[in-house]
């Protein structure tokens, strides 16, 4: 295989590496936030709950920083095509994620009641909004977007801020934040002690159960959507740009890929195989089982779209043709082969230290730790 | 079309974004080096001083970091979200700093500031100490990267335009890295953060000082935070001198803009202390001027010469009438790339496509192969940027920076003579000085992004042609939501800062002190009371 095609693959898949760890990690934390008014009814039980991630927000949160940059370095027009075409999204995620890390450092600051409850407002708001406004754009990306390219790939979008919000995108949106209800759940009951335990493995079960369903409805609503197929398109190989093709769509398309490699079912099916057991576990309170069961939901849910779109990356729904896919729309074969190597050096050190620091903060955060130790939130 | 309201409620958005997220930047990339020598000390001779120091100045720095960390965000994105043409222009180039900043630095940075913050009873000393100086050194290898990126904004190295996938395409990575601009920038930039974090620890120990509270941290910290600040002021100084040096010869026209340097002169060119610079009549209204000086300074040398406005305009104009085949060719290319002959005149022409862009925006229909000689001659003008901002914003940098080097030299002597709080109008000039390396930094951004216009990619991409194609009415919504978030957040911000620093660092905490810390505090301060701090210890 030529080189330049293969590091376009190689790239389709980190993005795809990225986008599991924003969502199992970011995602745990934001999940975390959402349920922090529900797991703890009183302020001692909040700030247990918010120590429990409290020593590792930062570092999980580099992987929305990452996601950002990396987008940028590997796959620029879709960078500046998404971000810009989903400005008041955009907009709306950014607002609300940067309340959060004020939430976590501000909140334990002062002991007036009504600035804490302000604070667990703003930690509920920037852990259910950002992930709704995720799974959305997932969902708009899946029917297409309304954009098109000038003749020097100036990108216009044409759509409405409502048009993002419509019933399927609100439904991938659901999704995402039922399963990171989930993923925090399932931490908060690994470090949480009795009726906190007790509440968050509820939430487990609740938000497991929604995930299923809504995976289920969005597969089945997505085999009836519109799909798109590239039609005739330039060498996979070689430097290209969104200009020179043509697409169609037509019911079904997203259902091409599965049929032409049945072994690709095992991707939504690993969905399947991370949730359905994910739930005993947790009933039964095998809560580190049940968060890396999530771990493996996550990779089904994310791989079962980046699947069924292969290789489309973001269809145009006004202008198929000038549609974003794996081929047209990375970065040269110089840049992403430096990027391999720096990500091939970095990746499995970031992965060792953030194990290690989890290591380092095991065990149970109890309501005793929290006020004996200074520093905590 | 692209629509000039637009155009510039994106800036606005930018600039308040990148210099409001700037102003949290310079103390984390200081203050971090800061804990990490005071926790050297701790370790090293056992003392329990230095983990009380560096646990409270911990405390203010994670307030900062909180609001640094959570405005970076806006930044990552904003090139997408509002310079959605630069971004793909430049992806390629710019974007890859940014994705290794994530991956070699901020990664590295933010999961070991949870463990520093958290960490201390779970690791021994000695591991958490290498935390700490891991949270420093990430820091500062974010710096690296981020201004690796500005650095090839500024003086593009490392890349080539492919007419083929309309990008700036990276050709060789370590002419990006190894931009003279990005490196000297990073040193002088970093230091600056350690001029900051010096300032500011300085001035709250003198606070403490006035009150006479906490006099034994507060005398510690004053002395570390001198010597500190000392080497650091003189070495931006003397990097900035680099830097001026170095993008003198990048960028003639920010220079000019720098020294508001309106006519090109015979050697020896003097130097314009002060001066009113007016953008309309192309000169000063009046200047006090260092016959000389300005040679001396730009080119080390009395026979080297600078030139001035009117001449980089006329060179601007013949560049742009080269760039505008370069633009036609690259049109025809767009329809068919296997255009034999639209690629010879591209090729021809290449070296000043940017310059071809910049005049679109004054060509009839910002079609450039309908350029009036009008055109022309208001696109060269164009290329000369806004001088009295430049020229103010550099002189209040350097002034407040040869102020502060002032300072130091003095604080380091009171220090070392043990008289620091004898000096009560020194400690009250350090309290209200904290301001004052905050406003120098933000000033040095100024020069460096005001003075580089109207370009974002210099001479390669103007600033004009990079923003998203937004409506009016989604740049006035977003920059207000900006505006009301950030003040909302710099209000609250400081009212905790400033709390933290008057509880002081037995008071402060979340829950006020527990049993177990007071108990700490107890068996501290008799010990420490009774140790005489010796001359040469910080």
């Amino acid at each position: 295989m030529e080189t330049y095609l293969l590091l376009k693959l190689v790239w389709w898949v980190l993005l795809g590496v990225l986008l599991v760890g924003l969502a199992v990690m970011v995602g745990m934390d934001m999940g975390v936030g959402t349920i922090l008014r529900h797991v703890g009814r009183t302020d001692t039980e909040r700030r247990v709950v918010l120590n429990i991630v409290g020593p590792h927000w930062e570092g999980n949160q580099v992987w929305f920083v990452l996601g950002g940059g990396a987008i940028f370095a590997a796959w620029p027009l879709i960078y500046a095509t998404a971000f810009s075409g989903f400005y008041v999204v955009m907009l709306l995620l950014l607002w609300t994620m940067i309340v959060r890390p004020l939430g976590f450092e501000y909140r334990s600051k002062l002991a007036s009641a009504q600035w804490r409850g302000a604070w667990d407002w703003a930690l509920f708001v920037s852990g259910f909004v950002p992930m709704l406004v995720f799974g959305a754009a997932v969902g708009n990306l899946l029917q297409g977007v309304p954009f098109h390219f000038d003749w020097n790939l100036t990108s216009r979008y044409t759509g409405s801020f409502a048009a993002l919000l419509n019933p399927f995108a609100l439904l991938c949106g659901l999704l995402s934040v039922a399963m990171s209800v989930y993923m925090g759940a399932t931490m908060v009951m690994s470090r949480g002690e009795g009726v906190i335990r007790e509440r968050a493995r509820r939430l487990a079960q609740w938000s497991g159960i929604g995930a299923l369903l809504l995976f289920t409805i969005g597969g089945l609503w997505v085999s009836r959507m519109q799909g798109y197929h590239l039609v005739r398109g330039p060498d996979p190989a070689t430097a290209q740009t969104p200009l020179r093709q043509i697409v169609e769509r037509s019911t079904g398309d997203w259902l091409v890929n599965f049929r032409g490699h049945p072994i690709l079912w095992l991707v939504p099916a690993s969905a399947y195989a991370g949730l359905l057991p994910g739930l005993i576990a947790a009933r039964r309170g095998a809560s580190h089982l049940a968060w890396w069961l999530g771990a493996l939901a996550w990779i089904g849910v994310i791989g079962t779209v980046g699947t069924a779109m292969f290789p489309f990356m973001m269809p145009s729904s006004s202008e198929p043709s000038h549609s974003l896919t794996v081929w047209n729309s990375s970065s040269s074969e110089y840049t992403l082969a430096w990027m391999t190597g720096f990500t091939a050096v970095f990746m499995p050190l970031i992965l060792w230290y953030t194990s290690w620091a989890f290591w380092v903060m095991r065990g149970k955060v109890s309501a005793q730790r929290i006020e004996s130790d200074e520093h905590a939130y | 079309m692209i629509d000039n309201t637009v155009v510039e409620l994106s800036r606005w958005q930018f600039a308040a974004t990148a210099l409001y997220h700037f102003l949290f930047v310079p103390l984390t990339l200081g203050l971090t080096f800061l804990l990490a020598a005071m926790e050297t000390v701790y370790v090293t001779t056992g003392r329990d001083i230095y983990r009380r120091m560096a646990q409270f100045w911990g405390r203010l720095f994670l307030i900062n970091f909180a609001l640094g960390v959570a405005t970076g965000l806006t930044m990552e994105f904003q090139f997408g979200t509002n310079w959605s043409f630069y971004s793909s222009f430049v992806g390629d180039t710019f974007g890859a700093p940014l994705a290794i900043e994530g991956l070699m630095a901020f990664f590295m940075e933010s999961t070991f500031v949870g463990l520093m913050v958290f960490g201390w009873e779970r690791m021994s000393k000695a591991q958490h100490l290498i935390v700490t100086y891991l949270v420093a050194l990430g820091s500062n290898l974010s710096a690296v990267w981020i201004l690796v990126a500005n650095g090839f904004m500024q003086d593009p190295q490392g890349a080539r335009f492919n007419p083929l996938t309309m990008r700036m395409e990276l050709t060789n990575f370590s002419d990006l890295i190894f931009n003279a601009d990005a490196q000297s920038k990073f040193v002088h930039t970093s230091i600056a953060g350690y001029v900051t974090a010096a300032m500011f620890v300085g001035g709250i120990s003198a606070f403490y000082m006035l009150k006479n509270r906490h006099m034994e941290l507060a005398r510690r910290s004053f002395r570390m935070a001198a010597l500190f600040g000392v080497l650091a002021t003189a070495g931006v100084i003397t990097l900035g001198d680099a830097l001026g040096f170095i993008g003198g010869q990048a960028q003639p026209t920010k220079l000019a803009a720098m020294e508001a340097l309106w006519k090109t002169e015979p050697a020896p060119v003097a130097f314009n202390v002060v001066a009113a610079p007016s953008q309309s009549e192309r000169a000063n209204l009046w200047q006090i001027q260092v016959p000389a000086g300005l040679s001396l300074l730009v080119t080390h040398s009395l026979d080297g010469t600078v030139p001035g406005a009117d001449e980089l305009e006329r060179q601007a104009a013949g560049r742009i009438r080269n760039g505008i085949p370069a633009v036609v060719a690259l049109k025809r290319l767009a329809q068919d790339p296997s255009d034999a002959q639209a690629m010879a005149q591209f090729r021809a022409h290449e070296k000043d496509l940017g310059y071809g862009f910049l005049v679109q925006r004054y060509a009839p229909d910002q079609d450039a192969s309908k350029s009036t000689p009008e055109a022309i001659l208001e696109a060269a003008r164009d290329t000369i940027p806004q001088v009295a901002p430049v020229f103010w914003s550099f002189r209040i940098m350097v002034g407040l920076g040869l102020l502060m080097l002032g300072y130091f030299i003095l604080a380091v002597i009171y220090t070392l003579r043990n008289e620091v709080e004898r000096q009560r109008g020194f400690l009250r000039l350090a309290l209200w000085s904290i301001p004052v390396p905050f406003i120098a930094c933000e000033m040095g951004w100024l020069v460096a992004e005001v003075g580089r216009q109207p370009w974002t990619i210099y001479q390669i991409l103007p600033t004009w042609m990079s923003a998203s194609t937004h409506s009016v009415a989604y740049m006035v919504f977003s920059l207000t939501g900006f505006v009301v978030l950030y003040s909302i957040f710099i209000a609250i911000e400081m009212y905790l800062m400033v709390r933290a620093v008057r509880a002081g660092p037995e008071t402060d905490g979340p829950d006020a002190a527990g049993p177990q810390r007071r108990a700490t505090v107890a068996q501290a301060a008799p010990a420490s009371a009774g140790r005489l701090a010796s001359r040469w210890e910080v």
